[in-house]
């Protein structure tokens, strides 16, 4: 285990910022994410801090806005969208088949180079009077308003290509570049939901890029496409919009529910109940997640025969979404469940993303989403869909291959620790929402009615022990740089998937010699069975 | 590995059919040009959109290669054309049957558009009563 | 194959094992990659769907204010152009590198006649206050909102342009590129892969030739 690993060589600042290996790029994604990431939350909470109580004086109506559209803006596309695919993605996916690196690593470095420019480009917006349209850049409003749209939007569209270059490498590494004996049957479910999102990402993300350039245009030539004064229509903004936005959703959550499929099975110690299944269920959502944009427009003035048939299409989602919390629970069933923080954060997945999904079908349904429209049961739904599924996903798969990148392990103590603080800090921030929401509280307004107020002292104090959770996880990662690496085995949590079986962490090549995939990645009996 | 295209390497398209697939485009071109000049009504454009089909076909299937190789690459190009005919075809199914069943609903979206002329065949699909407020037409 | 044996090693990067499957991945990439603009230029033609479907009228009166005659230019020499790089294309899998340049150099020469025409074109327009929005006052067209025919014509005309103009930037590249000699029938891939962009280029441009011009 003294070999040299892709983290000692070689050496400088300058072979990391040039480099065009997979894991490297990974690890640039995971620092410049994670930096977002730190910015995000310090906007979130200001939000909340800022509704702790009404006409707070801390901030103008103004100056919300502004924040909650960094917030959102942030979160979505510098964070949530790039996170997983892009960190543990690009780490695991060509170990997990076998490959030496990523199809395209120059396309993969690229990548990560457009999401920097697109995001110092967000920032700038900054300098120049953030923009305060919320992060769906509305039309009319956001053509009129005199923050600085033109820059945010342009940021976003730079970053988008980012997201693109990403899933077109991973499309093509998975059908090129997997080992001999890795039939598509044979890879792990994490590669297939790999999969799923860069479709998503490729057939989407165009999409938002033309609906911001028609943004731009609008706001610089006055096309009109969106204003009816000038023969356009504002909607079909929310169409253009949300036809990406929607699959956006998928970007996020998919990847994260490819990680639970990993983790699951390891930690149960059971082979995953129903492989196909799965597999098949990350193609089915994203192929209906191109069929359902129309709910986020209910009450926009939208056709109601289309509402309808929107309504009926967002229900369909729920079945290969049902599939794989099914399989998970099956997988569960019976098995030697250790709680290890990779585990606890899968369970937690399945806790919050089963409300989360749940509370979607409120949404989705057209009499009860009249009700919640634009209220902060809105916020609470997706919060609990974002932040408690893709979040927790990203955090068990960083806890589940951080000793595979680092090749050192955290302390066990203080990761439960954070990850109890998490949880209780989470569900104390956003229950109370969903009954705001209830209650008739809209969402993107600086202040509120006094009687809401217990409510939003109570998600407040949650986002404060939610923020401390997750100074304390991320302070239990960085403090397990400093152990020594030669104490850890390759594979600390006895998993089946091929990057377990090189060192940790692994040679610049990835493996000493070509890998030959003969058995499932879950097969834990004939695994045992082969090393006897 | 992945399984290869058995069929690529070595597989050089005579010259010949570049050329002859290049001289179908120009007559078709030719084609469609004197047939928009004849006045069909809405026949123009149904033509028009089936010779442009049928030459972006040539092009596809000779030109980029896509009746030899890969059959993957077929698949992703007609993926594609798949999803674009979902976002137009969904889209537009919301903005023609706007405001059938509870017009006030869909009015303030056409608040402040100008007011159609009586005879345009989209006047009975627009509420009346709300778009008078922004009769400031540029022009009419 | 053993690669030591081979002058052109260094045209295989050391992830892949042969440079077929180099080719294949590049080729997929690339494919992946033309879906993208297609879906780009999508947005734009859902675009011109919605405003064509809600205003016929401004569509069919402003098209007569296009010439028939540009619009047939274009589409004959975006076919010669396409053409020309096909044949190419299989010239250097001949290894005939001097006609592979000369073909290239056609290809160029078509696509710089587009866009200097394009470019007449445009100017003419502008001089009579054919603008896009809220800088249209051409008054010859009948009917509410005229504005949108030229709007929707500069952005979509415009859009394919840009992709012409990138596109000849890198035909020249790759001309710098024969002339040197990295390309052979060993390989030739960043030949191919701008050969599809090429083409879809053209794909597109049969498409809005008869949606501007022709039945406007
Ligand atoms: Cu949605």
């Amino acid at each position: 285990m003294q070999e040299s690993s892709y983290l000692d060589q070689p050496r400088g600042l300058k072979s990391w910022l040039l480099t065009l290996d997979h894991k490297r790029i990974a690890i640039l994604y995971l620092i410049a994410v994670a930096i977002y990431f730190l910015a995000g939350s310090v906007f979130a909470l200001l939000i909340r801090t800022i509704l702790a109580r009404p006409e707070n004086p801390l901030v103008t109506a103004q100056h919300y806005n502004q924040i909650f559209t960094l917030h959102g803006a942030i979160m979505i596309f510098l964070f949530i969208i790039p996170a997983t695919p892009a960190i543990l993605g690009n780490f695991a996916l060509p170990l997990m088949i076998g490959a030496r690196d990523v199809a395209f690593p120059r396309l993969n470095l690229a990548s990560w180079y457009t999401y920097i420019i697109g995001s110092l480009v967000i920032l700038y917006s900054l300098h120049s009077g953030a923009a305060d349209t919320g992060w769906t850049f509305y039309t009319p409003y956001s053509t009129q308003s005199n923050s600085s749209v033109i820059t945010t939007t342009l940021g976003v569209f730079i970053a988008g290509f980012s997201s693109v270059f990403t899933g077109i490498n991973f499309i093509a590494t998975v059908h090129k570049l997997r080992a001999p004996g890795m039939t598509w049957f044979k890879m792990p479910l994490f590669v297939w939901s790999l999969y799923a999102t860069s479709i998503i990402q490729v057939l989407a993300t165009p999409v938002l890029a033309i609906t911001l350039v028609l943004l731009i245009l609008e706001r610089v030539f006055g096309v009109g496409i969106f204003d009816p004064k000038m023969g356009g229509d504002p909607v079909l903004f929310q169409h253009f919009f949300w036809f990406y936005s929607h699959p956006a959703v998928y970007i996020m959550i998919l990847p994260a529910m490819g990680v639970i499929s990993e983790l699951i099975p390891v930690f149960a110690r059971r082979k995953i109940f129903g492989y196909s299944a799965i597999a098949f269920s990350s193609l089915a959502i994203a192929f209906l997640s191109f069929l359902v944009w129309g709910h986020h427009m209910f009450v926009s003035g939208e056709a109601e025969i289309a509402s309808v048939i929107f309504s009926l299409l967002t229900f369909l989602v729920a079945i290969p979404s049902g599939v794989k919390i099914f399989n998970w629970t099956a997988t569960l069933y019976k098995g030697r469940i250790s709680f290890d923080p990779p585990m606890v954060y899968a369970l937690m997945f399945l806790f919050l993303f089963a409300i989360g999904g749940l509370t979607g079908l409120f949404l989705g349904a057209l009499a009860s989403d009249v009700h919640v429209s634009d209220t902060y049961f809105v916020v609470a739904h997706f919060h609990y869909v974002m932040m408690g599924g893709a979040m927790m996903g990203l955090l068990g798969g960083l806890h589940f291959w951080w000793p595979k990148i680092f090749g050192r392990m955290y302390s066990r103590f203080w990761s439960l620790t954070a990850a109890v603080l998490v949880f209780i800090g989470f569900n104390l921030t956003f229950f109370p929402q969903f009954i705001l929401g209830m209650k008739g509280m809209p969402r993107r307004y600086y202040t509120y009615l006094p009687q809401y107020k217990p409510l939003n002292v109570l998600s407040t104090v949650g986002a404060y022990v939610l923020g401390v959770g997750l100074v304390v996880l991320v302070w239990c990662l960085l403090a397990s740089l400093k152990r020594k690496r030669q104490t850890l085995s390759n594979n600390p949590w006895n998993a089946g998937t091929l990057e377990w079986t090189t060192t940790s962490p692994p040679p610049t090549q990835n493996f000493k010699t070509q890998p030959v995939v003969k058995h499932g990645p879950y097969d834990y009996e004939e695994m045992v069975a082969e090393r006897t | 590995m992945a399984v290869h295209a058995d069929n690529s390497k070595g597989h050089s398209i005579p010259s010949k059919v570049y050329l002859r697939v290049g001289a179908a485009l120009l007559i078709l071109t030719a084609i469609t040009v004197a047939v928009a000049q004849i006045p069909l009504g809405g026949f123009n454009l149904v033509v028009a959109m089936i010779i442009a089909t049928a030459k972006a076909t040539l092009v596809a299937l000779f030109f980029m290669h896509l009746k030899y190789d890969n059959r993957l690459y077929l698949l992703i190009f007609v993926i594609a054309l798949a999803t674009l005919a979902v976002f137009i075809i969904l889209t537009l199914f919301d903005t023609l049957n706007r405001g059938r069943i509870l017009p006030e609903v869909a009015a303030p979206i056409r608040s402040e558009a100008v007011i159609y002329p009586l005879d345009s065949a989209r006047s009975g699909a627009i509420p009346t009563e709300d778009t008078s407020s922004g009769s400031n037409a540029p022009e009419h | 194959m053993n690669m030591n044996d081979n002058p052109h090693t260094d045209a295989l990067q050391h992830h892949f094992a042969d440079m077929e499957q180099q080719r294949e991945s590049a080729k997929l990439g690339m494919w992946l990659f033309l879906i993208t603009e297609l879906l780009l230029f999508g947005g734009l033609f859902g675009f011109y769907t919605f405003y064509r479907a809600s205003n016929p009228e401004i569509f069919y009166n402003a098209h007569s204010t296009l010439d028939v005659k540009f619009g047939a230019l274009y589409t004959v020499v975006l076919i010669l152009s396409s053409i020309t790089f096909a044949l190419a294309i299989y010239h250097i899998r001949e290894n005939k590198r001097k006609q592979t340049l000369m073909l290239l150099g056609a290809t160029v020469l078509f696509g710089v006649i587009f866009l200097a025409v394009k470019g007449f074109e445009w100017a003419h327009h502008i001089h009579l206050g054919q603008l896009p929005g809220k800088y249209y006052t051409f008054t010859g067209i009948q009917g509410t909102n005229p504005h949108i025919f030229y709007s929707a014509y500069y952005m979509m005309t415009g859009l394919h342009s840009l992709h012409v103009l990138g596109g000849l930037a890198v035909i020249l590249w790759l001309m710098v590129r024969t002339r040197r000699g990295d390309f052979s029938s060993y390989y030739f891939v960043p030949l191919e892969m701008t050969g599809l962009y090429w083409h879809l280029v053209d794909m597109i441009w049969i498409y809005l030739f008869p949606l501007f011009y022709l039945v406007g």
